[in-house]
């Protein structure tokens, strides 16, 4: 389960502080499919890093299940990003020069996961992710766009992360295979329980989430339950 | 994060920036080579010099006129040096303790000429214990004998070079005649090749009988020094310590006003060897020089490798690597490339050492405790060099590093 309450995160750029986020509140329970919605440098992405265990807020508190992050050591909280969390990120951050299979493997070597078995799994995982397995050995510099944003969503699920933070997955993708890779985040979602946080600038991906926080400026104008009932039962 | 899985990620790094991972490590390559090559050279060199020395003669003390001076300026000879030596000296010496034979000569360099050829060369007037005291080795013929000192007899033994100088190599000179300054001697002997001795070549000498030498060149009864040769190395000090007193009481002299000095081989051999140890310093402090040069080199190339890599550091970090991890990575692709070049280096400066022994330029010892120096410098540089930049990359913040342009 995660709980925010009134988190700031200031930057210090030029002279005066900028606050990215400006007191944002909210609990996210464990199986919650959430989309964060919000215009362009509304603080979308600050919130997601500081979710994933990867930034500090400037103040506020943070409860992981029940832990208080802001008290981890540098080592707990790689343990939490190596163990819980799953990252797609905005700009993907993919190894250059590096195979699409060891990109996905990864994670696993700091997870001390056998060879073999690291394998197995990331091709699983590029599998659910909609990758043509012709892909598995090409460079990572050889891919296109969409191919890329893939790979990138096959990295976060191959640790079977409790909680995905995806940072505009859909953004490079055509309808279709945007539809497709939606359909793996609610079937992991559905059928597997895991939280997904799901940040996009468009409605139409939003709907797939059953709750939508919009933020504008550092700050929560909106938080929607799509499908009340499914939430409450949750509950 | 286990062990093969960063040296496999090591290996990839290293091979996907080839040239540049090739010329850091010319660096290290290049410092362990000289390091390896200049000692073992150096080595070579002190043991050739001493063995040299040491072919002068077994147990030798010599005795030089003028007062004693540093170690290492001894050796004086010819004309202007202080005359205080005779021949009664020497004679008085040989009824010493534990002394072989005593030689005593008179030497300087003259104009030699034979049949239309001429050199100059150094004409050594000695007694019939020279060979004995000198370690040389007659050739062909004889040497001098005493009945030709005592009737001061016009005849020469001569070295491999002045024969090859007056007659041509391997020429038939007993029986010739050779005319020094003018005056004729008869050549009677050839001595065997002994090889340059650091201070005179033995093989470019003219000995006559010493009274020949005092009649017709030196025209006093002055010799300009006195070789010893103890019985055993152990003698040696006392022999010495002997000559010292005997020849003070000689000269109605007390120990602080003495006309005369005395040297033994061991320290000739010190001082040559302190001469060539220093030099062998040297040559090692530059290389070692090159060494820390290359060390930068792997900090120069490991910091930058770390900037270029900053995104990938932060997503390594994102995924859960611990600082350890990321340290660890990048210490060991710094020791992994100065080790590659350590062993490259042994292997190149044992090559250069070898090369020098086989065209026959000096006998070179690679000696096995600079090669594990080399080894151990090597890696040492790379933990040391590698730190700092591991060190940075750990501390990265991944936000910071995932967002670096
Ligand atoms: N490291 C930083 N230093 C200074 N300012 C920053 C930094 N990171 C983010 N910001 C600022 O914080 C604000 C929020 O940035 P953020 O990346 O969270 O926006 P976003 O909602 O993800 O936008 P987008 O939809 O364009 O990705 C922006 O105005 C940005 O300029
Ligand atoms: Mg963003």
């Amino acid at each position: 389960m995660i709980e925010i309450k009134n988190i700031i995160k200031t930057y210090q750029t030029g002279d005066e502080p900028f606050n990215a986020l400006n007191g944002v509140s909210f609990k996210i329970n464990d199986g919650e499919f959430v989309a964060i919605m919000g215009p362009s440098g509304s603080g979308k992405s600050t919130l997601m890093h500081i979710l994933g265990a990867l930034d500090n807020p400037t103040s506020g508190t943070y409860y992981l299940d029940g832990k208080d992050v802001s008290t981890l050591s540098d080592d707990e909280l790689a343990d939490i990003r190596k163990d819980k969390v799953g990252f797609v990120f905005q700009s993907f951050n993919l190894l250059p020069r590096t195979t699409v299979l060891r990109n996905v493997m990864l994670p696993l070597i700091y997870d001390g996961v056998r060879e073999e078995e690291r394998e197995k799994r990331a091709r699983a995982s590029l599998f659910a992710s909609g990758l043509d397995e012709a892909h598995f050995a090409h460079l990572s510099n050889q891919l296109s766009g969409g191919q890329i944003q893939r790979v990138a969503i096959a990295r976060a699920l191959v640790n079977n992360p409790t909680l995905i933070l995806a940072d505009e997955p859909t953004g490079n993708l055509d309808t279709k295979t945007g539809e497709i890779v939606l359909g793996t985040f609610q079937k992991l979602n559905k059928e597997q329980g895991r939280t997904i946080i799901l940040i996009t600038h468009e409605p139409d991906v939003a709907e797939h989430a059953d709750r939508i926080i919009t933020i504008r400026d550092g700050l929560i104008i909106s938080d929607n339950n799509l499908h009340a009932k499914k939430v409450i039962k949750n509950i | 994060m286990k062990t093969k899985d960063i040296l496999q990620e090591t290996f990839m790094a290293l091979r996907g920036n080839k040239v540049r991972s090739g010329l850091t490590m010319l660096g290290i390559v290049i410092g362990i080579a000289s390091v390896i090559a200049m000692t073992a050279i150096g080595t070579g060199a002190q043991n050739s010099i001493s063995s040299s020395i040491q072919s002068i003669g077994a147990n030798l003390i010599v005795v030089s006129p003028g007062a004693p001076r540093g170690v290492g300026q001894q050796v004086n000879q010819g004309r202007g040096s202080a005359k205080t030596l005779t021949i009664e000296d020497a004679n008085a010496l040989t009824s010493l303790n534990s002394v072989e034979a005593v030689a005593p000569e008179v030497s300087g360099r003259y104009q030699v000429t034979a049949k239309g050829t001429n050199t100059n060369t150094t004409i050594d007037g000695v007694t019939s214990s020279y060979p004995t005291v000198r370690n040389l080795q007659i050739d062909q013929g004889d040497f001098i004998s005493d009945q030709q000192n005592s009737s001061g007899a016009k005849v020469a033994v001569i070295g491999p070079t002045v024969q090859a100088d007056l007659f041509g190599e391997g020429a038939d000179v007993i029986g010739q005649i050779i005319r020094i300054k003018g005056i004729q001697f008869k050549i009677i002997g050839l001595t065997k090749t002994k090889g340059g001795s650091g201070f005179q070549n033995p093989d470019d000498m003219i000995y006559i009988p010493l009274t020949t030498a005092q009649r017709y060149f030196s025209g006093d009864q002055y010799v300009t020094s006195i070789s010893v040769s103890a019985v055993s190395a152990e003698a040696t000090a006392t022999v010495q310590a002997d000559i010292t007193s005997t020849l003070l009481t000689r000269h109605n002299l007390d120990g602080a006003s003495a006309d005369f000095s005395t040297m033994n081989q061991a320290d000739i051999i010190s001082t040559a060897s302190s001469v060539t140890g220093t030099f062998t310093t040297l040559l090692a402090a530059v290389a070692g020089i090159s060494l820390v040069v290359g060390g930068i080199g792997i900090m120069n190339m490991m910091l930058t490798t770390v900037t270029e890599r900053t995104r990938e550091i932060g997503l390594r970090k994102a995924i859960g690597a611990k600082r350890r991890d990321i340290n660890r990575q990048f210490l060991i692709e710094a020791v992994v490339l100065t080790f590659i070049g350590g062993v490259i280096g042994v292997l190149l400066g044992w090559g250069i050492s070898l090369g020098v022994t086989v065209l026959g330029i000096l006998q070179a010892q690679v000696s096995l405790s600079s090669v594990f120096l080399a080894f151990g410098v090597s890696a040492l540089i790379g933990i040391v060099f590698g730190y700092y930049p591991a060190q940075r990359a750990s501390k990265l913040n991944p936000i910071e590093a995932l967002r670096y342009e």
